[in-house]
């Protein structure tokens, strides 16, 4: 038997791939904790990474997580501070062969276990897990996936917690994942270090909870935080939130001494509400969360108390991620100056649209923002103000279609109307817009049973 | 006409209430799945979350978004966290990589919402 600690410390280090490169440094030096989270793959990440990989078999994993663990490597052995990070991506064997290339550079050869995750990556099986009757329809849509199966790029389903815990279980002090769940990388640590149970679901939903508060970093500590946001001090140095969890599943959610930042009642729940469906279910593979159950309270400066997170059994279905290739875009823009800013850009854009008809070129959507008046707010912008005296509009049009050559037609026909359209216009230095491919996201629900994760362990 | 305003105290006085904006009592943080955005609005003082439950109904949010969004609004309640919770669906133009929208995944139409002006007692 164990000893149970009294507290553990779960700290974010990345919120998303491209995230702040100095905050997994930070977290591991700037006071005590036992985890580093890292979650980096959002939802068409893995479509990315799975074309990185077609064209190089090392490829496919976020090649981020291997420069930050160089920094972070001799201080995480030192500390005994375990690392659970998603970066595997669609090749977390490749990933931890990085992770061990770089251990061995820095000298820690034999000082570090790996345990890799696999399992999620449904690709190679999807014409087999689709013959045996899985329709695999999008969930929004209703769509079987065969209207869209030749085009699929990546498909994976998101795994929970319990790889991750199975790997800590087996002495993995760096745990690399592929498609696991961005909460699970928080609850795995907090399962593993408390001993609870798979089934026990008011702990689950708590640490669920613990996850979701930090798994979009700063976002839990000062950034993106609208309530009182002048008053939110250094966010040029803010502190990545820690959870500190109790064996009972009540944690506080705090940030280093010294660093920037702000952790207070009404920044913890703007990001509980962030990305929120049903509160009463928020579904993850290890449990059902209920966010009407969650109680906050201010426990000093920087210091929130998490308690009273009830939850419910999980579902026997897995979410699958799958991605697949959907059409083109372009996007053009231009700026016109007041007077009548706003009125010349709106001009130039049925300018634009009756060439493209003119053109009978076929698009699935043209749509016309004018930043600056209504891009964001729509008409809702203009109730209060005087809209000619707006001192500068952008106009921004973009196409869509299943076809390369409407869009690339379109991204010639922007120009022209510096010279031959309403006046006043500039900010064409950017030149002529780029055709973009777009891979879209189709999610889908999957028997449980049909995926089987995997743990290994790696010596490096 | 046009009214000018600037910050929570010059609202317009109707019989015995008086409007305000959103802003000037809540706050709000909004994300997406797929084509539906989601704005979590909370209530700064949690003495103020009724009037938000009372007059800040999804019908309300359907017709304030008028022209903005294609499909429904549907509304959950977080007494414990005074706040609730919007999801409007048909938000983003298809959403994620899809849509050709500069907020295609909804992260500011939470502000929008903060537009809306409800009736406080005075």
């Amino acid at each position: 038997m164990t000893s149970r600690p009294a507290t553990v410390r779960v700290a974010a280090g990345q919120g998303f791939w491209g995230d702040w490169l100095e905050a997994p440094y930070r977290q591991v030096t700037g006071g005590p904790i036992d985890y580093l989270m890292m979650d980096y793959l959002a939802e068409v990440t893995m479509s990315i990474l799975q074309k990185q990989k077609s064209r190089d078999a090392s490829l496919g994993y976020a090649t981020d997580f291997i420069t930050q663990m160089e920094r972070i490597l001799p201080t995480v052995i030192e500390r005994g501070i375990k690392v659970t990070a998603n970066a595997g991506g669609v090749n977390p064997r490749a990933c931890a062969a990085a992770v061990a290339a770089v251990a061995k550079q820095l000298g820690l050869s034999g000082k570090l276990k790996i345990g890799v995750v696999t399992g999620d990556d449904l690709l190679d099986r999807l014409d087999g897990v689709v013959a045996r009757g899985h329709e695999l329809k999008n969930l929004d849509t209703g769509r079987p996936l065969r209207d869209v199966r030749d085009r699929v790029l990546s498909a994976n389903a998101y795994l929970g917690a319990a790889p991750v815990v199975d790997a800590l279980r087996r002495g993995a002090q760096v745990v690399i994942t592929g498609r696991v769940t961005d909460t699970g990388l928080t609850l795995g640590p907090l399962m593993h270090a408390f001993g609870w149970s798979s089934d026990a679901w008011d702990l689950i939903a708590a640490g669920t909870v613990a996850g979701h508060i930090i798994e979009c970093g700063a976002q839990a500590s000062g950034g993106n935080c609208l309530n009182d946001w002048e008053h939110i001090p250094d966010l040029a140095n803010v502190g990545y939130p820690i959870v500190a969890a109790q064996a009972d599943g009540t944690f506080e959610v705090m940030k280093h001494p010294r660093s920037g930042g702000r952790i207070d009642v009404a920044g913890v729940t703007e990001q509980l509400v962030y990305e929120m469906g049903d509160p009463r279910s928020y579904i993850t593979p290890d449990g059902i969360a209920d966010f009407t159950t969650i109680q906050l309270k201010q426990n000093g400066k920087d210091r929130v108390q998490v308690s009273g997170v009830r939850g419910k059994p999980a579902t026997d279905k897995l979410k699958v991620s799958i991605a697949y290739f959907y059409g083109y875009k372009a996007v053009g823009t231009l700026v016109y100056a007041w007077p009548d800013a706003l009125k010349k850009a709106q001009a130039a854009d049925r300018v634009l649209r009756q060439r493209l008809e003119g053109l009978k070129l076929k698009f699935e959507a043209i749509h016309t923002e004018f930043v600056g008046a209504t891009a964001t707010h729509g008409p809702l912008a203009l109730a209060d103000i005087d809209a000619s005296e707006i001192p500068e509009v952008q106009l921004r049009i973009g196409v869509r279609s299943s076809d390369k050559t409407p869009v690339d037609r379109f991204t010639r026909e922007i120009a022209p109307l510096i010279l031959n359209g309403p006046p006043s216009v500039t900010g064409f230095a950017g030149g002529r817009p780029k055709p973009e491919e777009i891979v879209a996201y189709w999610p889908a629900l999957i028997d449980r049973t049909v995926v089987e994760p995997k743990v290994e362990i790696v010596n490096a | 006409m046009k009214r000018r305003r600037a910050g929570g105290q010059t609202a317009k006085a109707v019989g015995r209430s008086k409007k305000v904006r959103l802003v000037d009592i809540a706050h709000a943080r909004s994300g997406d799945k797929g084509d539906t955005a989601n704005i979590g609005l909370i209530a700064r003082d949690p003495k103020d979350y009724p009037l938000l439950v009372k007059q800040v109904t999804a019908a309300r949010v359907a017709r304030h978004f008028t022209g903005m969004i294609t499909g429904p609004v549907e509304r959950f309640e977080l007494p414990n966290l005074s706040a609730l919770n919007f999801l409007l669906h048909g938000a983003l133009d298809g959403g994620g990589t899809i849509s050709l929208k500069t907020d295609a995944q909804g992260k500011v139409f939470s502000t929008a919402l903060l537009r809306m002006e409800i009736e406080v007692g005075r």
